[in-house]
């Protein structure tokens, strides 16, 4: 069965395409894409899309998901992960290894693959861990790792303290083409603390994490990557001086790439006022100065992805004091509108906010998907860019309602989403 | 004026003119405690359940007398925080002690918000007794009342605020309510104590008490917790008393009515020497004295008068 898209906004970032185009999929593949109306001889029976007044982009890609299975599925699935995933417009999420217990191993990575085949929605990339049980102190078996499917290594949540050891990840990892994904953060500096450190912190008595705490692990990190010509991906980039330091590195050739997520460009300090804490994340969100200095690294090329850094918590870990809470929002179902804001406000065009969400991220972790070419797999979204609606954590697909941008306006609906051209979510048809 | 507020969450969410009904009030609850018996019916039927999840005499003792003296009943329910990290979290215990619907809840807590987030689930009057390093309203009020009392007004003032800033919900209070009725504050204390940005808040930020003490009209001595020694903080006790503590010697530099405040419980002879804390600038006394008012007042104000709402 061939499916037309007709009449959309079709925006590919790999081409440089933006414009009114028909797109044509024959069976999992895109076939042919042309001007309205050049496709419509080409086959005898197709199905016809209408896309009027939509944008037809790649399907989106998360670098940064947390699916909590193995270990905590009261928090999310592979399944249910992988329905926000595609109700926010995804058609591949890398998930984090920590699991419990940790994607360390290719059992874990086979488990997460076998529920991932089973929901058959989304494509899941699992992220295998730097170093056993993400302890910190020996190397993961990368090997088996990239064999049973990881597309990179990381102990996101839970930083590599020993600068030996993520020097000898930085090297191994080349021998698998693996990127080599940090969590940048200096665990003495950031102690126990559970907000960012400024004028917010002072007047909450909260404990703080300085933005510090981040800077000289990207300078480490950066500087080893410099070291053994490894490949070095910096995760959820959150301070002013993380940014200046990758645009620094980038400058000198050293193989170094950085995601940041929606809640770091959208929000500030300012906001954890009330002690809400959904707004309790890790990196913490920074202040104006830090928003600033991310929407800039974004529209310069510094910040080559936006990424969600989804992490579901259920009321458990949630409806608690803040000193007490687990860190991390869910972002799934709100990247695409929130990343939409930075379209607005002038500081990305459409196609390099598209680029972020697809296409650099497919390079990032070497995948030949994120651009609409004729040959590779139809993943295919479908975004009314123009559709208001209000936030409501009630009708996530996640498990899980830890967002703090429940009630906010915003505009960009995910309409339809394909993936190896099967429709994986629709609009209506909200089960998925 | 009418005292509109559900909670006492922060000195922050006060305007001046509620700080100044609290005072006020405050002055007319005294003479009550001087009385051979020290008791009105005002809050009679009235139930004021004070939950604390740290340990506190003075602060608890303080409500407590100050609820009996209104005819209020009191309950006290306390919780060592690992039971709390193991058993029942507060939201829990905050519905079941609502189901008894008590009027008012005092809370101590260890962690900073721990009152706002009681405070948006149960109808009761939330009173924050102390919040983690955030705020201790009370312990500001009874401040305030203090100086008005001794200098007769707080505008215009210049206080002192020397010791461990960072930690102190004491100071952080003191900050807001200070600010808010006009005087003028200095803070001093070792770097490593002193918050990032305090100087935003609208205080003056010094090191060194010696830098402070001579501008002063009050000086309030902070606590500082034995446990720092082992967070990085401070090399040790002794050279904190040396070097940042009150004693006689830096006390010859103050003007010659200064007064000496200090939340308690002291530290004999490391924030404060002995012979300042028994001192005849000492008003130490005077703040536990005034603490019991302000308490009055609070529940008074909060519970105790017809609310058009």
């Amino acid at each position: 069965m061939s499916k037309l898209i007709r009449g959309g906004r079709v925006l590919d970032p790999a081409s440089g395409l933006d414009d009114i185009h028909d797109l044509l999929i024959e069976g999992d593949k895109i076939n042919d894409l042309g001007p309205p109306g050049a496709l419509d001889k080409k086959l005898d029976s197709v199905e016809v899309i209408d896309a009027d007044g939509l944008w037809v982009v790649p399907g989106l890609i998360d670098l940064h998901t947390h699916l909590r299975e193995p270990g905590e599925e009261y928090k999310e699935t592979v399944l249910s992960g992988s329905q926000a995933a595609a109700a926010g417009g995804f058609t591949s999420i890398c998930c984090m290894p920590n699991t419990k217990p940790a994607n360390d191993n290719a059992a874990v990575t086979d488990l997460i693959l076998r529920r991932a085949a089973e929901a058959d929605l989304v494509r899941v990339f699992p992220v295998g861990a730097i170093s056993q049980g993400q302890k910190g102190e020996l190397l993961a078996e990368y090997a088996e790792l990239k064999e049973a499917g990881a597309v990179a290594v990381s102990d996101d949540g839970i930083a590599v303290m020993n600068s030996q050891l993520m020097r000898r990840a930085l090297e191994y990892a080349q021998v698998f083409n693996l990127p080599v994904i940090s969590h940048a953060e200096d665990r003495d500096l950031a102690g126990d603390g559970v907000m960012h450190e400024g004028v917010v912190s002072t007047r909450l008595g909260l404990r703080e994490i300085p933005s510090a705490a981040e800077d000289v692990m990207v300078f480490r990190d950066c500087s080893l990557a410099e070291l053994t010509g490894g490949r070095l991906h910096i995760a959820h980039v959150s301070s002013a001086g993380a940014v200046e330091l990758v645009r620094q590195f980038k400058a000198k050739g050293v193989q170094v790439t950085a995601e940041a997520t929606p809640h770091h460009f959208t929000l500030t300090d300012e906001a954890l006022e009330n002690f809400d804490t959904n707004l309790k994340v890790n990196p913490p969100i920074r202040s104006s100065f830090d928003l600033t200095a991310i929407q800039q690294g974004l529209a310069d090329g510094t910040i080559d992805a936006i990424a969600t850094d989804h992490a579901p918590h259920s009321t458990i870990e949630k409806d608690v004091e803040f000193d007490y809470a687990a860190f991390g929002m869910i972002g799934l179902e709100t990247a695409f509108p929130l990343t939409l804001r930075l379209v607005d406000q002038g500081l990305l065009s459409p196609l390099e906010a598209i680029e972020k969400l697809t296409s650099n991220p497919a390079r990032i972790i070497g995948v030949d998907l994120g651009r609409l070419t004729p040959g590779l797999p139809a993943d295919v979204t479908l975004i009314d860019p123009n559709r208001e609606f209000t936030v409501d954590v009630n009708q996530f697909r996640s498990k899980s309602r830890n967002s703090p941008f429940h009630g906010w306006q915003l505009r960009g609906k995910t309409v339809m989403v394909l993936r190896d051209g099967k429709v994986i979510f629709t609009e209506e048809n909200t089960s998925g | 004026m009418q005292f509109r507020k559900k909670d006492l969450l922060g000195i922050k969410q006060l305007e001046p003119e509620e700080i100044n009904l609290i005072l006020e009030t405050s002055e007319t609850f005294k003479e009550i405690s001087t009385r051979p018996i020290k008791k009105v019916p005002t809050l009679r039927g009235r139930t004021v359940v004070h939950l604390f999840y740290e340990p506190s005499t003075r602060t608890r003792t303080s409500f407590e007398i100050a609820a009996k003296r209104l005819s209020a009943d009191t309950f006290n329910i306390s919780a060592s925080t690992s039971s709390i990290v193991k058993g029942e979290t507060l939201l829990d215990t905050a519905r079941n002690l609502e189901a008894m619907n008590p009027d008012v809840i005092v809370l101590r807590h260890s962690a900073a918000g721990a009152p706002h987030l009681l405070a948006r689930h149960v109808q009761a009057a939330v009173i924050n007794a102390g919040d983690g390093m955030h705020e201790h309203p009370t312990q500001a009020l009874l401040d305030l009342l203090t100086i008005k009392d001794k200098k007769g007004t707080i505008a215009g003032q210049t206080v002192a605020i020397i010791g461990d800033i960072a930690h102190s919900r004491v100071a952080r209070s003191n900050i807001w309510a200070l600010t808010k009725m006009g005087a003028r504050v200095l803070v001093a204390g070792p770097t490593t104590m002193i918050p990032h940005d305090l100087d935003k808040l609208g205080v003056e930020v010094f090191y060194r008490p010696e830098d402070v003490i001579p501008k002063a009209d009050v000086i309030m001595m902070l606590r500082i917790q034995l446990e720092r020694q082992g967070q990085m903080l401070l090399p040790s006790l002794r050279e904190y008393a040396r070097v940042f503590g009150l004693n006689e010697e830096k006390l010859s530099q103050a003007k010659p009515d200064v007064l000496i405040m200090h939340p308690g419980p002291i530290n004999r002879g490391v924030e404060i020497s002995p012979a300042v804390a028994d001192g005849p600038y000492s008003v130490i006394l005077d703040q536990v004295n005034n603490g019991v008012a302000v308490r009055m007042a609070l529940l008074y104000l909060l519970i105790g008068g017809e609310k058009d709402e």
